[in-house]
C-alpha cells in the first residue's frame, strides 16, 4: 500500500467511526449538520427521512418507513395501570422491545416491572421489610420464578410517566428532548448529545442510553417507525418510552404495544381531553395515584386498583 | 513580536535540565495511555466504562466536580492579592490563575469525554435550553471563567514583557469580575446537582455552600504544594510569608467546611427518613454493598487530621507537617466531593436499585490522561511565564541570555 492510499484509508476509517451508521463521507456531513427536528421545514423533514430510510435499508436490508406524523389536535394522551390485575409476566416489556426496535445487545428495556412483597404471610414479613410502593428500595427488578404471579407478591411496572412537568426536558441542554402537544415527551435522537443529564433528572429511571452501537437482528426489525419514536437509534443517544408514537398518531389510531399485549387487561390508554374515554372513566371512578406525586412532575400515568 | 513568540516557545520546550524532559516525557506517556483508552471508548461507546443506566455519571463527572473547585479556589489568592494588596501573595497570584486555567481546561475535557456523542456538542450553542438547563449555565460560566483568567494572565505577562507595571485600571474590572465569577462556577456546578428532584441526596440546599467551602480548602492546598515545587525548580521567589498566610486561610475555610458537613450529617442521620439511604451507603453500606465505606471514613479522617494541623500555628508553619496536611486535605476533598458526592446520587437509583459502581481501568486511565494534560499545560505555561516574570525574557530583547534586572 502506498502512502497516499494508506492516508486515505485512515481518513475513511476515522470518518466511519464517527458516523452513527457507517456511510459514505457525504452522508457523514449530512448527518453531522442535520438540523434540529423542530426547526426543520416540511421539505427538510422529507429530505432527512429519505436519507434515514436509505441508511436503514443499507443497514437492515429492509424498507423501513420513518413517519413524521404531527400531533392530533384535541388529544392529550394518558395512561392508566391497574395494579390489582398486573401479574408481573413482563410480556409488556418484550412487546415494547420488539415494537420499538430497542437494542437487544446491549439490552434496553423501557418498562421495568418492580416486584414488592406483601406483608401478610409468614407472620414476620411486615417487620422483615415488606412495604408499600413508596419504598422502592424494597422492590426487586430481577425476579425469575417459573410461574407468575407469585403468592405474597404484587407487581408495579414503571416506564416513562410522560410528565406534564418533565424534569428531563428542563435539564436537557440542547432541547433535544421536549414535550409535544399531545403530551408525549420525545427525543430527537440526532440532536441528543448523550450528556445524560436527563437520566440524572428523571425520578422514574425511564431514560436509557445506548451505551454501545445498538444491535437488532435484521429479521426482527419493525419497519413501521416514527422519527420521534422507534426508528433505529445510534450509539450514544438517550431514548425512552414515547407511548408508541408511531401507533397512536397513525391513521388507524392503534393502542401502544404494551396495552395491546397485556394478557390481563391491566393497561389502559386514551385521550385525557375526551370525557367519554376509558381513561377519564378510570380517573373519575377508580382510586388512582401517581408515582412520586410529591415531586410535582405531574405524570400522565395513573396507577389504580380495580379490586 | 515574532521573535518574542519564538523565544517563548523555546522557553517552553528547551531546558538545560534533563529532569524537565523526563517530566514532559512522563506526562506525554500518560496522555498516550489515556488517548488509547479514549479511542476505544469513542469507537465502542461508553460501554467500555463501568457506567450503566443505573449510575449514569461516575468517575469523569466526579473528577470534573473536584476540578471546578480547584479552579474556583484561585479566588483565594485574588482577594488578598488585589483587594488587600498583600504583597507576597500578589507576586504569586499569576501562578494561581494559571492553575485555574489548567483546571478549567481539564473540566472541559472531562465533560466532553463523558458525552455519548461528543461530536455533536455544538448543539448546545445552536439551541441552548437557557435559562432552564443548569448545564447550559455551567457551559457559560466555565468558559467565561476560562476567558477571564486567560485575559488576566496574558495582560500581566504582556505588561511584564514590555518592562512595565500593569495598570490597576485594567486589572480592577478583571479582578472584580473574577471574584464573583469564581464563586459562580462552583455554585452553578452545585446547582447542576442540587436542582434535581429525582436525587434526594443532591436535592439539599447545603450542597452549594459546601461546594464552595470544600473548594476553598483543597484548591489553596494544591496551590501551596505547586508553589513549593515551583520555587524549588525555578528562581521564582515565593516567600514563606505568602505560604503561611495561605495556610492560615485554609484553617478558616476548613473549619467552615467541617461545620457544614456536620450540619448535613445531623439532618440526614437524625431525621433518618428513606432519603438517608445514600448517606447510609457512604458510611455503613446498604444491603451488603459497602464499596465506598472505607473511602468515606478515610476522607473524614483525613479532613479532620488536616484541620488540626492547619489550625495549630506551629504545625502549619513547619513544612513537613504542612505538606502532609495539604496532601490529606486534597485527598480528603477529592474523595468527598468526587466519588462521595456523585456516586451516591445514583445509589440507590430512583427506582431503588443498587448498582455498586466503581470506575474500571479504562475510566481511570482516561482520567489520568486528562490530569496529565492539565499538568502538561501548566508546566508549559509556567516554564514560559517564569522568564518573563523574572525579567529574563523581554519583548524587545530577542536574546534569551539577558542579564536579570
Amino acid at each position: 500500500m502506498d502512502r497516499r492510499k494508506f492516508i486515505k484509508s485512515m481518513a475513511v476509517g476515522a470518518a466511519a467511526t464517527a458516523v452513527p451508521l457507517n456511510q459514505s463521507d457525504a452522508s457523514f456531513f449530512d448527518t453531522f449538520f442535520q438540523k434540529y427536528y423542530r426547526e426543520m421545514t416540511k421539505e427538510e423533514k422529507e429530505e432527512v427521512v429519505q436519507r434515514l430510510e436509505a441508511e436503514y435499508k443499507a443497514k437492515y436490508g429492509k424498507d423501513i418507513k420513518v413517519g413524521t406524523e404531527e400531533h392530533i389536535p384535541g388529544v392529550l394522551f394518558g395512561y392508566a395501570l391497574d395494579l390489582s390485575r398486573c401479574i408481573g409476566c413482563r410480556r409488556c416489556v418484550y412487546a415494547c422491545v420488539t415494537e420499538n426496535n430497542q437494542s437487544r445487545n446491549p439490552q434496553i428495556h423501557y418498562i421495568q416491572v418492580l416486584r414488592f412483597r406483601r406483608g401478610t404471610s409468614e407472620g414476620e414479613h411486615w417487620i422483615a421489610g415488606a412495604s408499600g410502593v413508596s419504598n422502592l428500595e424494597e422492590s426487586v427488578k430481577y425476579y425469575d420464578p417459573p410461574l407468575v404471579p407469585q403468592e405474597e407478591h404484587f407487581y408495579m411496572p414503571v416506564q416513562c410517566q410522560q410528565c406534564e412537568n418533565p424534569p428531563c426536558v428542563k435539564a436537557c441542554p440542547t432541547q433535544a428532548t421536549y414535550k409535544t402537544r399531545d403530551g408525549i415527551v420525545v427525543v430527537d435522537y440526532n440532536w441528543c448529545i448523550g450528556c445524560r443529564y436527563c437520566m440524572a433528572a428523571c425520578p422514574y429511571d425511564a431514560r436509557k442510553l445506548n451505551w454501545a452501537e445498538p444491535y437488532i437482528p435484521k429479521e426482527q426489525i419493525n419497519p413501521v417507525t416514527h422519527y420521534l419514536g422507534n426508528r433505529p437509534r445510534m450509539k450514544g443517544c438517550v431514548e425512552k418510552c414515547f407511548f408508541c408514537i408511531q401507533r397512536v398518531r397513525a391513521k388507524e389510531r392503534r393502542y401502544p404495544a404494551c396495552v395491546e399485549i397485556c394478557p390481563v387487561g391491566a393497561r389502559k390508554f386514551g385521550n385525557l381531553l375526551d370525557p367519554s374515554s376509558e381513561i377519564r372513566y378510570i380517573m373519575a371512578h377508580e382510586r388512582v395515584f401517581r408515582l412520586k406525586e410529591e415531586l410535582n412532575t405531574s405524570p400522565k400515568f395513573f396507577y389504580f386498583f380495580s379490586i | 513580536m515574532f521573535d518574542f513568540i519564538k523565544d517563548m516557545l523555546r522557553q517552553a520546550f528547551i531546558s538545560k535540565k534533563k529532569e524537565y524532559y523526563l517530566w514532559l516525557g512522563f506526562l506525554v506517556f500518560l496522555i498516550g495511555l489515556g488517548a488509547i483508552s479514549y479511542f476505544k471508548q469513542y469507537t465502542t461507546g461508553l460501554i467500555v466504562t463501568n457506567l450503566r443506566d443505573q449510575v449514569s455519571w461516575g468517575f469523569y463527572i466526579a473528577n470534573f466536580t473536584f476540578l471546578v473547585g480547584v479552579a474556583a479556589a484561585a479566588v483565594m489568592l485574588v482577594i488578598p492579592a488585589y483587594i488587600y494588596h498583600f504583597k507576597p501573595i500578589k507576586e504569586i497570584v499569576l501562578f494561581g490563575e494559571m492553575v485555574a486555567i489548567s483546571a478549567i481546561v481539564m473540566c472541559i475535557m472531562l465533560v466532553m469525554i463523558d458525552m455519548g456523542k461528543p461530536l455533536y456538542a455544538w448543539h448546545i450553542m445552536w439551541t441552548p435550553n437557557w435559562p432552564q438547563s443548569m448545564l447550559v449555565w455551567d457551559v457559560i460560566v466555565l468558559n467565561g471563567y476560562l476567558m477571564i483568567n486567560v485575559a488576566a494572565v496574558s495582560y500581566v505577562l504582556y505588561k511584564l514583557a514590555h518592562n512595565e507595571e500593569y495598570s490597576m485600571k485594567v486589572m480592577w474590572p478583571i479582578v472584580l469580575l473574577s471574584i464573583p465569577w469564581a464563586i459562580s462556577i462552583h455554585t452553578v456546578t452545585a446547582f447542576l446537582y442540587n436542582g434535581l428532584v429525582s436525587r434526594p441526596f443532591w436535592n439539599a440546599s447545603i450542597i452549594a455552600p459546601r461546594f464552595i467551602a470544600s473548594a476553598l480548602c483543597s484548591g489553596p492546598a494544591l496551590m501551596l504544594l505547586i508553589f513549593q515545587i515551583a520555587r524549588k525548580v525555578s528562581r521564582v521567589d515565593i516567600s514563606d510569608v505568602a505560604i503561611f498566610k495561605i495556610a492560615e486561610l485554609v484553617a478558616y475555610t476548613m473549619a467552615f467546611n467541617l461545620y457544614l458537613y456536620a450540619a448535613e450529617l445531623f439532618k440526614e442521620f437524625y431525621s433518618a427518613s428513606l432519603h438517608m439511604a445514600p448517606m447510609e451507603y457512604l458510611f455503613y453500606g446498604l444491603h451488603g454493598h459497602d464499596n465506598l465505606v472505607p473511602f468515606t471514613w478515610m476522607a473524614l479522617f483525613f479532613n479532620l487530621t488536616a484541620f488540626i494541623v492547619f489550625l495549630i500555628p506551629k504545625t502549619r508553619r513547619h513544612f513537613p507537617t504542612l505538606n502532609l496536611a495539604c496532601i490529606l486535605v486534597i485527598v480528603g476533598v477529592y474523595i468527598e466531593k468526587g466519588m462521595g458526592l456523585i456516586f451516591p446520587g445514583f445509589i440507590p437509583g430512583s427506582l431503588g436499585e443498587i448498582y455498586p459502581y466503581m470506575p474500571n481501568a479504562e475510566e481511570i486511565k482516561i482520567t489520568i490522561g486528562v490530569w496529565a494534560c492539565g499538568a502538561l499545560l501548566y508546566t508549559l505555561m509556567f516554564k514560559t511565564a517564569i522568564p518573563i516574570y523574572l525579567g529574563d525574557l523581554r519583548m524587545k530583547t530577542p536574546k534569551l541570555e539577558q542579564i536579570r534586572k
